[in-house]
């Protein structure tokens, strides 16, 4: 089954009110926007994805709202980074 | 020759020194940062930070950054160690090491390290206050700006 696992991090974790959740990947989303709208469109507490400083990395790397989405992939949103 | 790991436990700054440098004469120096934890946040006193990170991620950014760090500069080692958990004020959350034959390229590349490290490495500060809140810290233009900077340096001269 065409599976993503999605993770969230920081306030986003929080906002959103769980770390991870496993989504079957709804036909016809193939990029990451196509994804965030998807998930925006589930509910209220997926409204912190709209937030515009929302970061997108895939299988954990930087990614764009172009950037391809498949089956398998791990996807992470989060909020801009501030270690150091 | 590079060392990163991410850790809740502190990091000692001489034993990592020792470990860059012990047994070699062919570095010339050693730049280092050291970040640590700072009791105020906007006038507010803090009490404690809690970092998260995206384990797994976490590793892979700081290696990318090292890597183009060594292509940047000549460099002979790199030391990354960045704490997560709670942290109190005085405490390091951050140690960055750079060795080279000479102490432009150290310098300059542990500047690098830690402006790029604080832009790209997916970490996440929250701070407590005195009164029992806590709060997600922002991310600051100015260290976007810092990061940017070194996209158009161009490479240092050995």
């Amino acid at each position: 089954m065409a599976e993503l696992r999605i993770l969230y991090f920081a306030w986003l974790r929080e906002r959103v009110g769980r770390a991870e959740e496993t989504l079957a990947l709804p036909t016809g989303i193939t990029t990451v926007a196509a994804l965030r709208e998807h998930l925006i469109a589930r509910g209220p507490a997926y409204a912190a994805l709209a937030e515009p400083t929302v970061r997108v990395a895939i299988n954990q790397a930087m990614a764009g709202p172009a950037t391809a989405v498949g089956p398998g992939d791990e996807v992470a949103f989060f909020p801009p980074v501030t270690g150091g | 020759m590079a060392r990163v790991a991410v850790q809740t436990a502190p990091f000692d700054v001489a034993t990592e020194l020792a470990a860059l440098a012990t047994g070699r004469h062919d570095v010339g120096g050693i730049g280092s940062f050291i970040g640590t934890v700072r009791d105020t946040a906007g006038g507010r006193q803090i009490t404690a930070m809690t970092l998260e990170h995206y384990p797994g991620m976490t590793e892979r950014a700081l290696a990318d950054i090292v890597a183009e760090a060594g292509r940047r500069w000549p460099l002979l080692g790199v030391t990354v160690i960045h704490r997560v958990g709670r942290l109190v004020p005085g405490e390091g959350i951050v140690l960055v090491l750079a060795a080279s034959a000479h102490r432009a390229a150290a310098l300059a590349a542990t500047g690098f390290l830690i402006d790029w490290l604080k832009t790209r490495a997916p970490f996440w500060k929250r701070e407590h206050f005195a009164d029992g809140s806590t709060a997600w810290v922002e991310a600051r233009a100015e260290d976007d700006a810092a990061a940017a900077s070194w996209a158009t340096t161009s490479r240092a001269e050995s």
